[in-house]
């Protein structure tokens, strides 16, 4: 069985999945840094960075829906700022007719506003980045930006067994089900603390099921020569292509925070 | 059956924009010292087995993380997963391991940002892993190894860690200007204090299970740190509990240092070329005498919790010398 494990990863032979992935995860830092860096209330500038993930999926023949679809996704946290029109001190923008009259402050409605569309700007290039390169190749650009050897073998484990733990995870949830016994328009299940109880005995089990699938994974991996270090190809020189990208968006990134920054107040 | 990799509470995971980019860059500083740190312990402790062991656990989090069970009114508990592995594999493996999951959630699923990613994992992961795994030897110290103390101790510390990763989440979206403190803590901690049930129960139920199938594990982590060290926890934590208490008495002046900047006139001053780099925003963590509170109790805490800790290693390393 296999779980409906949502990989995002699309693949394609476009310009941007040709892309190094190192060139694709710098632009992507570079971008997402440069978009937190500008001032709140800068519209202009936000319309103009948010033409960039747009341009980029076009080129990555990703279709608009897809990064749009998902780039929702930080939304519900705009609940932690929506504070801000209430408790930043400023001029009254309008006063909204409950609890006999609250007052949004202008400036905290801006600043509001500016946090939410940065973050849903940002998130979008995040998507593209992960849309057109593949998980492999992710690893591969931490490990050559650095990253130590150890960490991203690791991760790179992780996402081979996350796979083979969420089926057995579906397995034991299967198996609850199963055991379930439900009647119509009576009270089922037992208490909070009795279900609690069982799904930590769930969890439990998933913990002890995968400490010896690690000892089995160990004796394979000693099995084909392993002797603790885990082994990756060098990395190339980047293509002319890479260095055109990254010089441009590097341009326009900086043109974007000298404008913002310096020229906007 | 829908497999959505997102089950944690979502509020936990700061997404990107939330967070001031000097905050962000604090967060990614203290978790890059600590997963260097954790690294190396880790490899002392496994060899070879570091990488298939921490590997497969963090694939093993991460698929625990979508077994919930119903509560009232649609919601469901579910875990987060850093005490119960801190208490089983020690709180450095877990380091690792929650690095490693946050990480995979940040840049697959967009299930919090890549600049705030730095402070996810310190609120979710090592906040978690430490105050879970020493609130839990604390406890087994006082209450003996019975069942009832398993109980106890896992359930108290897995409830701990996720309040104090609320905590944290709410001082540092406050601190960046994001969210106003005394409105965002209240919200912030009453939700996660039952949240924080749930995590408690899956916790314990864990515990009580691998306790019966395979006591060796739960018997094993006990190695860690001894007698001494769960004192020194103790003694810490009343500290900072008195701290607390005191703290406000001690500022008679509530405008605090804004009103200090004000009087001396360097307010004005302080406006000119650096606030492109640190906006104006940024001075509510100076203007809310709350806030400074807070945030000094709990820098206070994490200070006295990496002291007792430290003091625990070097005094027990001492008594096996």
């Amino acid at each position: 069985m296999h779980i409906h494990f949502t990989d995002p990863y699309r693949s394609g032979a476009s310009l941007i999945h040709r892309l190094d992935p190192r060139t694709k995860m710098l632009c992507t830092l570079a971008f997402i840094l440069a978009t937190s860096l500008m001032p709140a209330g800068e519209w202009l500038h936000y319309a103009l960075l948010l033409c960039v993930p747009l341009f980029v999926s076009g080129l990555a023949g990703l279709g608009l829906r897809y990064v749009l679809k998902r780039s929702f996704v930080a939304l519900p946290f705009a609940l932690a700022a929506i504070t801000l029109p209430f408790t930043v001190p400023g001029p009254t923008l309008v006063t909204l007719p409950i609890f006999g009259g609250i007052a949004l402050s202008a400036e905290g409605t801006v600043r509001f506003l500016s946090v939410v569309l940065k973050s849903w700007i940002s998130v979008q290039m995040a998507i593209l980045l992960v849309a057109t390169t593949s998980f492999p190749d992710l690893l591969w650009a931490l490990r050559a930006l650095r990253v130590p050897r150890v960490l991203v073998s690791i991760v790179g484990l992780m996402y081979r067994y996350i796979f083979v733990l969420a089926d057995e995870a579906m397995r034991l949830t299967r198996a609850r089900a199963a055991r379930s016994g439900e009647r119509a328009g009576s009270q089922s299940g037992g208490s909070i603390i009795w279900r609690g109880k069982v799904a930590g005995g769930m969890v439990g089990n998933l913990a002890l099921r995968s400490f010896e699938r690690s000892e089995r994974i160990y004796d394979a991996m000693v099995a084909r020569g392993y002797a603790g270090e885990s082994r990756h190809f060098a990395p190339p020189r980047l293509s002319p292509n890479d260095v055109t990208a990254l010089a441009s968006l590097f341009a326009f990134l900086v043109l974007m925070l000298a404008t913002g920054l310096l020229l906007g107040r | 059956m829908l497999y959505t990799p997102t089950f944690s509470p979502p509020l936990l995971h700061i997404p990107e924009g939330f967070l001031h980019p000097v905050v962000s860059i604090t967060g990614w500083v203290i978790a890059v010292a600590c997963i260097g740190l954790a690294l190396i312990k880790t490899r002392g402790q496994l060899g070879d087995k570091q990488i298939p062991l921490m590997g497969v656990l963090a694939a093993f989090i991460f698929a625990a993380q979508a077994l919930n069970f119903p509560v009232a009114g649609g919601t469901s508990g579910h875990l987060l997963g850093a005490t119960l592995a801190a208490i089983i594999i020690g709180p450095w493996a877990t380091v690792l391991i929650m690095a490693s999951v946050i990480g995979l959630q940040a840049v697959l699923f967009q299930d919090g940002g890549l600049l705030p990613l730095g402070f996810n994992i310190v609120n979710m992961g090592i906040l978690g892993a430490f105050t879970g795994h020493l609130t839990y030897q604390l406890i087994r110290r006082v209450m003996g190894q019975g069942r009832a103390s398993l109980v106890v101790a896992g359930g108290v510390g897995a409830w701990i860690s996720v309040m104090l990763g609320a905590i944290a989440t709410a001082v540092q979206l406050a601190v960046s200007g994001t969210s106003a403190l005394n409105l965002a803590l209240p919200a912030m901690a009453g939700v996660h204090a039952l949240i924080g049930i749930g995590e408690a129960l899956i916790t314990v139920g864990a515990l009580v299970f691998i306790r019966t199938t395979r006591p060796d594990l739960i018997q094993n982590a006990q190695a860690a740190p001894g007698t001494r060290s769960a004192g020194w926890v103790g003694i810490g934590l009343a500290i900072t509990l008195a701290l607390t208490l005191i703290s406000p008495l001690a500022n008679p002046n509530p405008d605090g240092l804004e009103r200090v900047a004000e009087d001396q006139g360097f307010l004005n001053a302080a406006q000119g070329p650096s606030y492109t780099i640190l906006p104006d925003y940024t001075v509510p963590f100076i203007q809310d005498s709350n806030l400074t509170t807070i945030v000094a109790v709990a820098f206070g805490t994490l200070v006295v919790f990496g002291i007792a800790y430290a003091i625990g290693r070097i005094s027990r390393r001492g008594m096996t010398a």
